[in-house]
């Protein structure tokens, strides 16, 4: 099998990645983990129905997906990627390979760790998990529940969690207030989104109007006995303890880096949203020519944004594959980088009113989830010698269970350069490798390599 | 915990007791819609974990699942007549066919 584009994702920019790459002309195979298009944002959005013109617009782009003749494979888990574009993936239990002329990451974001004293607690999920489960089960909060943290995802949950008939015990804002003045100096530039700030006013409106407390917090903790029962945080000058059955963190989301990391990709240090992302071109080009990345895995800014991204990448894909010329690649591609524009407006803002927080976490709270490894263990690291990530697994093992540092790397990275007095773009991040998820003997052993 | 109106008609098993669920739900959803919070316990310390990121990047919602061990529970469509055990530590050598 050899197409033209593999794309890897079906979120917003990887479907109009393919939408674009068929209409001019490119064999496309698209590989997703989940049971149908949508990735993040538009999860399970063919089975709910739309509710709003948002929805309305994102269905009838999947419904151009699923009528483009791209090859869809779901449930596919990608688990490495050569440099040469070769593609390996499982599903259920037999493995794939194909190789792709390109390859287009358009995997995303994960929800930045928010690690507070019991976050391993069961009763302790992400909002971003809330979420997942609302839009594909109808799971809503039965009442003791918790929302926790900054950002527009945290509003956004709680106002559909509300209007699914769910119930909310409080929402306990940890955003730094001192962060409010330096974002109004952006303010002005992100006027051309003026309908995104008002959504997110609108919101904030309707999740008062439900009565749901909205408390300024710090110093959170989740406690309990083998399962969450109570969160106790310091609000008002005083400290506070509430009983609690669910208690959702969330503090922005971060690109996932995990194949570009392991292909060795060039990456850079994004201060605003305080991340890695990898290096990329116009057209979504990486420092290896045959890889590309688009949407929110190359910096965080929205579905809209993601689309256009997708879409410019398939562009670049379909002319350097001969399949356009470079005069119409350009015509097609100047209304997307506009609109990509207008969508990026709203920006600065929103990175500099959610600037995430250095965590200041006190020794016993576990930073590494699968090893168990604490921030007084990275402390105590940094002080034998550690440097970087890298050194740190040696040391302590941290990073190096299941999720392979996906949960741990950007909280070990702020311990340690607490720890060692530098900035934190100055500790080696994790170096990821292939397979970049947990792979049995058996689905190597099927591996059809004929091909 | 979490709600929903209606449960669903198919069913599975989980540790041996029967719950309910819908189409379309991952393992881990059908859980948390009958008030399961806890998948496993831990190889380190043998602590309590139950589903978190519900997206396949964190791997604490692993189980059990019709014998197969270290199945990430929130990637898996739920089956008429799933069998769903907690998985107790390290999972075991010739469990994980």
């Amino acid at each position: 099998m050899t197409p033209d584009l593999i794309i890897v994702g079906a979120g917003p920019a990887g479907v109009s990645a393919a939408i674009e790459g068929r209409a001019r002309g490119l064999a496309v195979l698209l590989l997703d983990e989940n049971g149908a298009p949508g990735g993040r944002i538009w999860q399970a959005l063919e089975a709910r129905g739309a509710k709003d013109a948002d929805d309305t617009a994102a269905l009838r782009t999947l419904g151009e997906f699923r009528a483009s003749g791209a090859d869809a494979r779901w449930r596919a888990s990608v688990w490495a990627i050569d440099p040469d574009g070769t593609v390996f993936w499982s599903d259920d239990r037999t493995t794939h390979s194909a190789r792709g002329g390109f390859v287009l990451l358009a995997t995303g974001t994960t929800e930045r760790p928010l690690a507070i004293p019991g976050w391993t607690l069961p009763g302790v999920m992400t909002v971003g998990a809330a979420q997942i489960a609302l839009k594909t089960s109808g799971l809503v909060p039965s009442g003791a529940c918790w929302i926790a943290g900054q950002g527009p995802l945290l509003m956004l949950y709680a106002v559909q969690a509300l209007r699914a008939g769910g119930r909310l015990a409080g929402i306990l804002d940890l955003s730094d207030r001192g962060a409010v003045l330096p974002a109004l100096r952006h303010l002005p530039g992100a006027l051309p989104a003026f309908a995104d700030l008002r959504k997110g006013l609108a919101w904030r409106w309707e999740i008062a109007r439900a009565g749901v407390k909205w408390i300024r917090a710090s110093d959170l903790r989740a406690e309990g006995d083998g399962a969450l029962s109570r969160i106790r945080f310091r609000a008002g000058g005083q400290d506070r303890s509430e009983p609690a059955d669910l208690l959702l963190l969330h503090d922005g989301v971060m690109p996932s880096v995990q194949i570009t990391r392991a292909l060795g990709c060039a990456h850079e240090w994004d201060e605003a949203q305080r991340c890695w992302k990898p290096v990329t071109d116009a057209w979504g080009v990486t420092s290896n020519p045959r890889l590309l990345v688009a949407g929110d895995g190359a910096g965080v800014g929205g579905a809209l944004a993601a689309a256009c991204a997708g879409r410019l990448a398939a562009l670049g894909a379909a002319s350097a594959l001969g399949r356009i010329d470079a005069a119409s690649r350009d015509t097609a591609a100047e209304p997307l980088r506009a609109a990509r524009a207008r969508y990026l407006a709203s920006r600065p803002f929103l990175d500099a009113l959610y600037a995430p927080r250095a965590p200041s976490l006190d020794d016993n709270t576990m930073v590494c989830r699968c090893e168990e490894v604490t921030a007084g263990q990275i402390r105590q690291a940094a002080k034998i010698g550690a440097l970087g990530l890298n050194q740190l697994k040696a040391f302590t093992r941290c990073g190096m269970g299941p999720c392979q540092g996906r949960m741990c790397g950007a909280t070990a990275a702020e311990v340690m350069a607490d720890a060692r007095g530098v900035p934190l773009e100055q500790i080696e991040p994790y170096r990821t490798r292939f397979p970049t998820r947990p792979l049995t003997l058996g689905e190597l052993a099927a591996l059809d390599v004929g091909t | 915990m979490f709600t929903r109106p209606d449960n669903g008609s198919l069913t599975l098993t989980f540790e041996g007791r029967t719950i309910a669920a819908r189409e379309g739900d991952s393992v881990a959803a059908a859980l948390l819609a009958n008030g399961i919070q806890v998948t496993r316990q831990t190889p380190v310390s043998g602590a309590s974990r139950g589903p978190f990121c519900m997206m396949g990047a964190c791997f604490e919602c692993l189980a059990v699942v019709d014998g197969r061990a270290s199945v990430q529970t929130c990637m898996t469509a739920v089956r008429d007549g799933m069998r769903v055990e907690r998985q107790n530590g390290a999972r075991g050598l010739g469990t994980g066919a």
